[in-house]
């Protein structure tokens, strides 16, 4: 943002209006120095050249600022990574504070901001799909606050009761005098007004929303489309050099030795330094030459004990695990194992799931500035507070001297919740006092160096009477833990729930929408020396694919429609069911369909939302003069073609839902270019896959046209950014399933034959 | 040394000549509405135009460009954001995070000169850029509308109360 940033700050509400740059702050994920144990973090602002810490003057409280230009100033804690939870969240509070949305403005406060007001801006990590639902109440009463404040600081200058004023636009009218003023003009005295008791506040009913509730568009769209917005990969500040950086490429190798003499007469003034006991550096002028310098470079690693494994070796680690003793029993509802092996009929499949990186188009970046009293980092990041925390750490300065710019991200799917590539930062600037440094990740390193979605296998059976009813149901995962790469005592002897996400028993989260007569799910926790974390969607995705394909392998055996045979285990479950059937009602399931396109089903829960999806494919040959049935040639079959999705989701409220219709569309695209393409596989310890020629995303010509429907019920708040994610792909899956008549049991379809006999 | 001409400016930049126009335009010249995504042109976030061309500046080497090759990048299309495709992508809300837009955008700007009225198979083609956050269907909407033709974002459908 440099200099422009700030002219921005200055500018009224016009065109490039909607954004004031402030510096922004972030919260705590890493909980070092401040002793948070929050999950993920939060971002935004631009960065500036000069003081980022200036919050806008005027406020009426931490959330509002009015000027007297009527400008709205909209205070946003959350990190803004393209979910549109910015503009969400200014709509609530727009609605609550009866001003005019034409007016609106955002903002960002910084992680030591809101330290030093007592976190009055709450949580600022943003994951988990809870930046809208987990700060609603909070971000909603304190705009009625203002609200209030306003009319009070009206009545009072009239000297009438407060109770007699309407408002409405940020103009407050006392019908009886026929008088009228703004908030503009009594922002200033409002701000002295006594708050009034937040607790006591009544927020209005959102059937009653004319803001909030409606498909407005974003906020932060203009900036997008002309180069101005500036990314945390784009700042420029004077003086500034660039890092380059490579981690031992095998996990938990150790960097031994590297030779500065042969980089040091190439161009930049390159310098190479050691950044911890795994990572090198290479600081130049620009990053290009010290990308080229750090290429150059001769270094010599420790590969340790990782360099021996494999996919291979790692498959076999999780195929132990399905066949383990002692494992987690998580759920034991009646004895299902006795159910099944006493039924008429039995089914049985072991499904499997890669390693998935999350390839954020912005590659991880950071810069830091850190001087002999401060400590400044400008970063991209879900968890501004962990990045407050690890730049504390690493600059052993303490929090009141540092602080965290947040930029908008570029993409940041759960990956940017960690703070590793800002202590990084941090390190190598450390090693330059004064000087800014902009460490990048070229897109070799950000793949080869993720925290990747956790590999797994599922184990199912499932058992049927005569009549085709499912008597018993066994569900074991085996694979890796995140709770427990994370040394989290919620890891403890290997009962980590977290692994089971989506089979949840206790309602409001991620509860399995099937009652079966005996149930028995069980975990069976298998770690690899491959660093995991959260991927949007976490453990939904692969757990959705196991049950949800296994519902369909299961429905088939007992000769009944994939959708029927749901119904009849979710009567406990309305919420559940009621999406599913407005997804089946939407696809028209049932209905005819062209030669050769078949349909799949799927629902499942994450997030505190209820989602399914009806997907349409065909796959060439199949339904055709080439169908197996007919022995036409193998070699004219197998092709996949997604044509149409329709998705659904009950998020409870929906405050925008043009935005959730995005999320969606969005959740599509993510899943999908994973279920088709996605895995990283291991050699000798390291990724195999290094950029986008062999980590393949979807493009545009293979996106299926999606529907979405939105089917609130006002009675909570769920989350967006994540739980549709995990209905694509078993809904695909079943659709090739109905196609070709064999069940997909691993992912990606890239690696599976569809040929057929 | 080398002697570009960006946005209808010219500019002397002192670089090695293997240098990838994309880093020449980001650290150089200073205009980073560019951006990196891959380095290999597998991804397009990089794309400017060459003569109307689109190119993916990140695999273009700073002595292939000659002096009087004309290079536009997303700051060049228009000073008032104002470009036709600009604002059908304001009109369908297009970005998420927008990273990968810049490099959309000039796709599409160097589709819609060849093709005034792209169908659909024609879009598919040229608009091969990555976009994670997934905006595929809103771009291709977009498109058309920055073609004169009605785009549609597909069936959005957003009901009131289920009965649950």
């Amino acid at each position: 943002m440099s200099t422009k940033s700030v002219e921005h700050t200055r500018m009224p509400a016009n065109a490039s209006r909607r954004r004031f740059l402030v510096g922004s702050a972030a919260i705590a994920g890493g909980g070092l120095a401040i002793g948070l144990q929050l999950p993920f973090g939060i971002e935004t602002a631009h960065a500036q050249a000069t003081p980022y810490s200036v919050l806008s003057d005027g406020e009426v409280n931490a959330w509002v600022v009015i000027r007297p230009d009527e400008t709205v100033i909209i205070r946003i804690a959350r990190s803004e990574m393209g979910q549109g939870t910015l503009t969400g969240l200014a709509q609530l509070v727009t609605e609550e504070l009866e001003c005019d949305w034409k007016k609106v403005a955002t903002e960002m406060p910084t992680p030591a901001q809101n330290l030093a007001r007592k976190r009055a801006w709450g949580e600022m990590g943003t994951g988990g799909s809870r930046g809208i639902r987990t700060s609603e109440d909070y971000v909603r009463r304190g705009a009625a606050a203002a609200r209030m404040m306003l009319l009070q600081a009206a009545a009072h200058d009239w000297n009438v009761p407060v109770g007699e004023l309407t408002v409405s636009d940020g103009v407050i009218r006392h019908a009886a005098s026929g008088r009228s003023t703004t908030y503009g003009k009594v922002a200033q005295a409002a701000s002295k007004v006594t708050p009034p008791e937040l607790k006591s506040i009544k927020l209005k009913d959102p059937r009653t929303w004319k803001v909030a509730g409606k498909p407005l568009r974003r906020l932060d769209t203009e900036e997008k489309l002309n180069g101005s917005l500036v990314y945390a990969v784009d700042l420029k500040l004077r003086n500034m050099k660039c890092a380059a950086v490579r981690q031992c490429p095998v996990f938990g190798g150790k960097l031994v030795s590297y030779d500065e003499s042969k980089i040091a007469r190439m161009p930049g003034k390159p310098k190479a330094v050691r950044v911890d006991d795994h990572t090198v550096a290479v600081v130049a002028d620009t990053w290009w030459r010290a990308k080229k310098a750090l290429e150059a470079l001769p270094v010599v690693w420790d590969e340790g004990a990782g360099a021996s494994q494999s996919s291979a070796t790692i498959a076999a680690h999780l195929d132990e695990g399905l066949a383990a003793a002692n494992v987690f029993q998580y759920r034991v509802e009646g004895d299902a194992l006795k159910a099944i092996d006493g039924a008429a009929k039995q089914v049985e499949a072991v499904y499997s799931t890669p390693f998935l990186a999350h390839a954020t188009m912005e590659p991880m970046n950071c810069t830091v500035r850190i001087t002999a009293d401060r400590a400044e980092a400008w970063a991209p990041t879900q968890n501004a507070e962990a990045a407050l925390a690890a730049l504390a750490e690493t600059s052993g300065l303490p929090l009141d001297k540092c602080d965290v710019y947040k930029h908008t991200l570029g993409g940041g799917f759960g990956r940017r919740g960690s703070a590793d590539y800002v202590r990084q930062a941090a390190r190598i600037a450390k090693q330059f006092p004064g000087v800014p440094v902009k460490m990048i990740w070229s897109r070799e390193e950000d793949m080869s160096q993720d925290f990747y979605r956790p590999i797994s296998k599922c184990r199912l059976r499932a058992g049927l009477d005569e009549k085709g009813n499912l008597v018993g149901f066994h569900l074991r995962v085996s694979g890796q833990s995140i709770n427990a790469f994370n040394n989290s005592p919620l890891a403890k002897d290997g009962r980590d729930e977290r692994q089971m996400q989506g089979y949840y028993k206790a309602a409001g989260d991620a509860q399995f929408g099937y009652t079966f007569p005996n149930l028995l799910m069980e975990y069976a926790m298998r770690n690899t020396h491959v660093p995991v974390g959260p991927w949007r969607g976490v453990n939904t995705n692969q757990n959705a694919v196991y049950a949800e394909c296994f519902m369909d392998e299961v429905a088939k055996a007992a000769g009944r429609d994939p959708l029927e045979f749901r119904r009849a285990y979710m009567q406990n479950h309305p919420k559940h069911l009621a999406v599913l059937d407005a997804v089946a009602e939407k696809a028209q399931w049932g209905k005819p369909l062209p030669a050769g396109v078949y349909r799949g089903i799927a629902q499942f829960m994450g997030y505190g939302s209820y989602v399914a999806a009806v997907a349409e494919v065909s796959v060439s040959g199949y339904g055709t003069a080439n169908d197996p049935a007919s022995g036409g040639r193998a070699a004219d079959r197998g092709e996949l073609k997604v044509h149409r999705l329709v998705l659904g989701t009950n998020c409870g409220h929906a405050v925008n839902p043009q935005q959730i219709a995005a999320q969606i569309e969005g959740s599509v695209a993510y899943g999908l270019s994973a279920a088709l393409f996605g895995e990283i596989t291991i050699d000798k310890g390291r990724p195999v896959e290094q950029n986008f020629h062999n980590y393949r995303i979807m493009r545009l010509a293979e996106m299926p046209k999606i529907e979405s429907v939105i089917v609130p019920t006002y009675d909570f708040w769920g989350g967006v950014g994540e739980p549709t994610i995990c209905v694509a792909a078993p809904a695909v899956m079943n659709a090739i399933f109905a196609a070709t008549g064999k069940p997909v049991r691993s992912l990606p379809l890239k690696n599976v034959d569809l040929r057929g006999a | 040394m080398a002697k570009l001409n960006i946005n209808g400016k010219v500019r002397d930049v002192k670089v090695e000549p293997d240098t990838p126009l994309l880093w020449v335009i980001r650290e150089q010249v200073g205009l980073t509405g560019t951006k990196y995504g891959c380095g290999i042109a597998m991804c397009g976030a990089c794309s400017v135009h060459i003569n109307g061309e689109v190119r993916r500046s990140c695999s273009v080497p700073v002595s292939t460009v000659k002096p009087g090759d004309r290079i536009v990048t997303i700051e060049g299309l228009s000073p008032t954001s104002s470009h036709p495709v600009q604002k059908a992508w304001l009109a369908m809300d297009v970005p998420q995070c927008g990273y990968c837009q810049s490099g959309q955008i000039m796709a599409a700007v160097a589709l819609l000169a060849k093709k005034p009225h792209p169908s659909d198979a024609d879009i598919d083609e040229a608009m091969t850029n990555i976009c994670r956050c997934g905006t595929y269907q809103r771009i291709r909407a977009a498109v058309h509308l920055a073609a004169g033709e009605k785009g549609e974002i597909i069936g959005t459908d957003i009901r009131g109360e289920v009965k649950a």
